[in-house]
């Protein structure tokens, strides 16, 4: 993971991001400098105190703390599907309908059941920007937007939970939980895949699963949701030298077989664009 | 994102790691014990349905996360062997782009199964014997259904047993790969009937996917797999 550029990448989509963050400019280029002197493991903490300066999110450290950057996720979808079905004109007639409501349901259904669970311990619903301060302005009147940002939503939503499954290890309750709930997101993912493949456009090449990073056809603004997907190493095991059918399997099977996890930086970084 | 894992002199991690003490035990036993009722009756049975090697010594599963793991890579096998017979018996009516999503499926089961084969090393249970004969594949009715089951089981079994899983680096391979299978599921699903990728037969009142133990899932996946396997020490609830 290059940490400048998911930077740039972010400053791409917003501009003001480097004056979000205190101490300001000041602190990227002192990051820069440092990268050379600080370990890489030390890069992380430092880049979540950064973002929980810009956008009042942590990244979490126990089993409360990632309950609640999972329902802070859950808000964000669920407020996005519900402004989606409420705009008049949006979404076309047809099975586009029900599939949106379906998975809105779901994830109203999640936000409850996240709340539930952390009874008074749960964190309030922010404000969201859906429009990413203007970047995707067309978000709730266009609708191969939509489709775009409910894609990226899905895939950082999968390897949101996928990157705190650490932290559950041996709660049967709450990993449980939050693996059934990985599962339907991942299954939300596949079809909004397969419903911007046939709307076709940039959107054309679109599988259920995800080849290498960033097959999306949204650009570089979501490079951040991919980063890392291309990996064909497992547990020391590289996959393209595994034996298929005919032959070795390829590179595009060995990145579509496996889902990568995201760090809560990553995610609250993607996420934090869209958070007033 | 490089993992966390890291590879050693070419060794698979998960083999490195394990420990051997009880599955030895456990393979001591079985040759000295039960492993010799249960070669008889496999001698017995393979007189009328001549199968696969049905002594217990290359399909036990192991003990503690050895035992899950393999747990996975029997699932692992059965995916991938339905779908390499879907390809090489295609039903007459597949399409182009429903060909090439059951290859693509049909690689990333062989992915799984032989990235399994690969970490469990020595400790990997021998290629199970599977029994597809329940399928039509000449049917896409037939196919699609029963690919429907196999991909909800095994998110089912994913999600059911990650809470047994004791390394926090076997979970996360866990995690990688169970979001795939739903990926599939959800795929399969809307090719047997569009809009029906999460409906309320895998996805409950508070959003959650399904989740069953490993008991369960082997009962249900137990009319496929011809190989007698010895799962006493796989831990399940």
């Amino acid at each position: 993971m290059n940490l400048f550029n998911i930077f740039d990448e972010i400053t791409q989509v917003d501009s003001e991001f480097p004056e979000r963050i205190s101490p300001r400019r000041a602190a990227i280029r002192n990051l820069a400098s440092m990268s050379t002197k600080v370990a890489a493991a030390g890069l992380p903490l430092m880049l979540g105190s950064l973002f929980k300066k810009a956008y009042g999110q942590q990244a979490p450290t126990d089993v409360t703390g990632v309950l609640n950057y999972a329902l802070t996720l859950e808000y964000l979808e669920a407020a996005y599907y519900t402004k989606g079905t409420a705009a008049s004109g949006l979404i076309p007639a047809g099975p586009g309908r029900g599939a949106i409501a379906t998975i809105r349901d779901h994830e109203i259904a999640h936000v409850a059941f996240l709340k539930q669970v952390l009874g008074s311990d749960a964190v309030a619903q922010p404000e969201f920007d859906f429009t990413a301060g203007g970047t995707f302005g067309n978000v709730f009147t266009d609708y191969d937007t939509f489709l775009a940002l409910a894609q990226a939503f899905e895939d950082t939503g999968v390897r949101a939970y996928k990157g705190q499954a650490g932290l559950l290890k041996g709660n049967q309750v709450v990993l449980t939980a939050a693996l059934q709930i990985h599962a339907a997101e991942a299954r939300h993912a596949s079809h909004i895949r397969q419903m911007r493949r046939a709307r076709g456009g940039a959107a054309a090449a679109q599988k259920p699963w995800i080849t290498g990073a960033n097959d999306s056809g949204i650009g570089a603004a979501v490079d951040p949701v991919y980063a890392g997907e291309d990996n064909v190493s497992q547990a020391g095991v590289n996959i393209p030298s595994l034996n298929g059918i005919d032959g070795k399997l390829s590179n595009n099977a060995a990145t579509e077989s496996f889902d990568e996890p995201l760090t809560a930086e990553a995610v609250l970084a993607i996420a934090g664009l869209f958070i007033k | 994102m490089e993992s966390s894992i890291k590879k050693t002199d070419g060794q698979p991690l998960l083999s490195d790691r394990l420990t051997e003490t009880p599955v030895r035990r456990r393979q001591f036993l079985q040759y000295a014990g039960a492993g010799a009722a249960a070669a008889l009756v496999a001698w017995g049975c393979k007189k009328d349905n001549p199968g696969p090697d049905m002594g217990g010594k290359g399909f036990y599963f192991g003990s503690g996360d050895i035992a899950i793991l393999n747990y996975a890579y029997a699932l692992e096998q059965l995916e991938a062997a339905f779908y390499t017979e879907v390809i090489s018996n295609p039903y007459g009516s597949i399409s182009d782009w429903e060909r090439a999503l059951m290859m693509d499926i049909r690689d990333h089961e062989i992915a799984h199964r032989e990235f399994f084969k690969a970490a469990l090393g020595q400790h990997a249970i021998d290629s199970l014997a599977f029994d597809f004969s329940a399928v039509d594949f000449s049917s896409r009715g037939s196919v699609l259904a029963t690919a429907r089951t196999f991909e909800d089981l095994g998110v089912s079994a994913y999600n059911g047993a990650g809470w047994l899983i004791q390394d926090v680096n076997y979970l996360a391979l866990a995690g990688k790969i169970v979001s795939v299978e739903a990926r599939h599921a959800a795929l399969v699903r809307d090719l047997i009937d569009n809009g029906s990728f999460a409906n309320d037969e895998v996805v409950d009142a508070n959003g959650l996917d399904l989740s069953n133990s490993p008991t369960v899932v082997l009962e249900a996946a137990g009319p496929f797999i011809k190989s007698k396997i010895d799962v006493t020490d796989l831990p399940t609830y």
